[in-house]
């Protein structure tokens, strides 16, 4: 039986952009205010997970042709890599590093170390909890 | 600052990570799993030598001083522990090429394999108890995989008792963090055991140190063993033999590692407490070994069996009994996982794992039952099996307090374990032949090979005590005066 | 305030007890993942609820927060949140392989 979603279908065209539009601002507010890789991963995963509901796998799958088992590895080297940086440097484990920097468009901006760090933690949790709804949801 | 101490958790890491890559890879996969195990027991080697020659090593991760960071903190007993965990995984890593199977190989067996590893190796290493539950968790949840992989029924519902009971265990974990932190301000394991010395330790601290002992026997096995033979006898055999041999011995190290630098002050209450259960623990496993007919539930019950003896010793606490029980824990793990390999593959060759239908096997396969035949030597304690020294240490120790009951129930199991290992032995090694000429299956080499290699270790490890000596004598002098532990870690010039 | 939180956390864990000895296996899961946010509040409360500014950003501030709890719930958090997930996949497993997900059955399944 073919379920007429059409509202469905059009909001979540225009509502996954917002999301994700969220979930990025989350991201980079985490340095020194409420946010960061975590929570900005997970609303960027439920972007996804909205999408896979709405859509089905193989046409999901057609836009974004990720494997997201080898997002959430990537996202995790990303993360212990930024780590070992520091060893490279003579500290110690896990040290991070900040500065500022006059950027373009921007102006001056404070770039630091962990931003990678965080990043690593995002596509961790983008990765795993698409990982998880696909497996439940792939052999219904 | 050593950034060295951080690599035994570190290499294996990055190499699950990368396996995750090389999914299809086989062969990749198995050549990079043999190469980071080397480099890990190398780095390993290497920093137990080091803290030979420059005392306790400690590295603070990103530069934070303890007490306010995470530190990781390298002293002779854990990286005793760390460097045998690595050797053992490796031989468990050969016999699992053989034995596990291509489809398990591509469901990411390797990359978890090394998750359990850091989980492990991360556990030994970290001075700050929050940070022992975090690795805690990382080797649980790879446990959680590995002993569901493949996904057959008995596995799958077994796994839900073994989640559901270390979901549970974490949660007292967390509130006895809780607890703590909110009483004593503080998870710096070294900055904990002076706050507890300086404002003593009241009848509070005794009691969260009580949920402490709940929390790490549900781990260990000890008396809160309940959950332990049912699942360690549902996955696949290497991973069983790695279940068997390392898992329970990280919440050992953890129960040494609070009663002795932390908790020390009431051995009235808590050390008695342990001492009784270790009695209990002891009972039951023995009961549990001669009374199933099952091989993998009987070699289970030694596993719990060896819980209960090596926390005799910390029950007594002193030096010599400490030394024992250093001793008896690396031979622990090494012959706990030969006994797993040796009992899987007598399943894989017969299909039984009833002993009574099994018969003659030293008939068709000399080398396993001899095999066999010194696991139960050294288990039992004979020398010069590895097993011996660390069973007379334990006894010295015990005879120089006057703890004679623990002495006497600690025997008593021995005797309980060469039984139970006898039975099998004569059961199944013994008697008619059960396997017709064309019936015959190969025994590959690549089973028998790790086996024969774990043989080998327990006979050096008996025979070459004396090397290791200088390393277990100092981890035992560390662990009977925390003050060498506090002043390595708090000191902040190093 | 942090008698109230106390009281609060007192009703998570008879609410996730209650859960957890129920039949059911999804009513078992939720009640862990119940039983995990009780303590979840109980480690920031131990650490004192206080208000004050956020520690390390800057020195002007009269009081600060301690961040450590903080630090360890969202740990603790996250640990959390990957077992679950991950024993909601096992026990959809179990559903699927065993055709029940009444813990009394389950138990049924022995080495038989």
């Amino acid at each position: 039986m073919k379920i007429n979603d059409v509202i469905l279908r059009t909001v979540t065209k225009i509502v996954v952009f917002i999301i994700l539009t969220f979930g990025v601002e989350l991201f980079f507010s985490g340095h020194n205010d409420p946010g960061g890789g975590f929570i900005g991963g997970l609303v960027l995963s439920s972007a996804f997970v909205l999408l896979y509901l709405v859509f089905d796998i193989e046409t999901v799958h057609r836009g974004v042709p990720f494997d997201f088992k080898k997002i959430a590895a990537f996202g995790a080297f990303l993360a212990v890599f930024t780590g070992i940086g520091g060893v490279l440097f003579g500290e110690p484990f896990l040290t991070q590093a900040f500065g500022l920097f006059d950027l373009p468009i921007l102006g001056p901006t404070e770039l630091a170390s962990v931003l990678l760090f965080e990043a690593g933690v995002a596509f961790t949790v983008v990765g795993v909890v698409v990982t998880i709804i696909l497996s439940i949801s792939k052999d219904v | 600052m050593n950034n060295i101490v951080v690599a035994p958790m570190l290499i294996p890491l990055l190499t699950a990570i990368f396996l995750v890559f090389l999914r299809p890879y086989l062969k990749i996969q198995r050549f990079l799993s043999i190469l980071s195990i080397i480099a890990t027991a190398g780095a390993s080697f290497y920093i137990l030598d080091l803290i030979k020659k420059e005392g306790i090593l400690r590295l603070d991760f990103g530069g934070w001083l303890p007490p306010y960071g995470i530190v990781f903190v390298a002293d002779s007993f854990s990286m005793l522990l760390v460097l045998t965990t690595v050797l053992v995984a490796g031989i468990l890593l050969f016999y699992a090429f053989s034995s596990i199977g291509q489809e398990k190989e591509k469901m990411f067996f390797y990359p978890f394999f090394f998750f359990l590893l850091t989980g492990v190796n991360g556990s030994f290493l970290t001075g700050d108890l929050f940070n022992l539950f975090v690795c805690f968790e990382v080797m649980l949840l790879s446990s959680y995989v590995l002993i569901t992989l493949g996904g057959n029924k008995i596995q799958l519902v077994e796994s839900i008792k073994y989640v559901a009971i270390n979901l549970l265990s974490s949660w007292f974990f967390l509130l006895a963090l809780a607890y703590l932190y909110g009483t004593v301000g503080t998870l710096n394991m070294a900055h904990l055991s002076l706050r507890v010395a300086e404002v003593g330790q009241g009848p509070l601290l005794t009691i969260i140190s009580i949920l402490f002992l709940i929390v790490f026997s549900l781990k260990a096995g000890l008396l809160l063993y309940f959950w332990l033979p049912g699942s360690y006898s549902a996955p696949p055999t290497a991973i069983a033999a790695l279940f068997g041999a390392l898992l329970t011995k990280v919440g050992i190290y953890a129960l040494f590692r609070i009663f002795t630098l932390i908790f020390y002050h009431e051995p009235e209450i808590t050390h008695t407490l342990i001492g009784v259960m270790a009695i209990l623990t002891m009972i039951g496993g023995s009961l549990g070994a001669i009374a199933y007919n099952d091989i993998r539930q009987i070699v289970s019950y030694n596993v719990v069996i060896a819980v209960g003896f090596i926390l005799t010793a910390l029950a007594i606490s002193g030096e010599v009994a400490m030394e024992g029980a250093i001793y008896y824990l690396i031979h622990d793990i090494l012959i706990k996982a030969l006994l797993f390999l040796l009992a899987g593959t007598m399943i894989f060759l017969t299909g039984k794992a009833k002993i009574e239908e099994m018969s003659g096997l030293i008939r068709n396969y000399p080398l396993l039952g001899w095999l066999f035949f010194v696991t139960l030597l050294s288990l039992t304690g004979i020398p010069p099996f590895s097993g011996f020294i660390g069973k007379v240490l334990i006894g010295q120790g015990a005879i120089e307090s006057g703890s004679f009951l623990l002495l006497a129930v600690a025997f008593i199991s021995s005797i309980f374990v060469l039984y139970s290992l006898l039975r099998i032995f004569m059961n199944c090694f013994w008697g008619e032949t059960i396997i017709s000429e064309d019936n015959h299956v190969q025994l590959k080499k690549g089973m028998l090979l790790p086996c024969a290699a774990f043989g080998i270790a327990t006979l050096v490890l008996g025979l070459g005590v004396e090397a290791l000596e200088t390393y277990v004598s100092d981890a035992a002098y560390t662990l009977m005066n925390p003050e060498v532990y506090i002043e390595a870690v708090l000191d902040s010039q190093k | 305030m942090e008698t109230l939180v106390t009281l609060l956390i007192g009703i998570l864990v008879t609410v996730a007890v209650y859960l957890l000895l129920s039949r059911n296996l999804i009513q078992f899961i939720l009640g862990t993942a119940i039983l995990s946010h009780a303590v979840h509040l109980l480690l920031i409360t131990m650490g004192g609820l206080k208000k004050g500014a956020a520690p390390l950003l800057g020195e002007n501030a009269t009081s600060y927060t301690d961040a450590l709890p903080h630090a360890l719930i969202l740990t603790a958090i996250v640990i959390n949140f990957a077992v679950t997930a991950f024993i909601l996949v096992l026990a959809y497993r179990t559903y699927r392989e065993t055709k029940t997900d009444d813990l009394h059955v389950l138990r049924g399944f022995k080495h038989e």
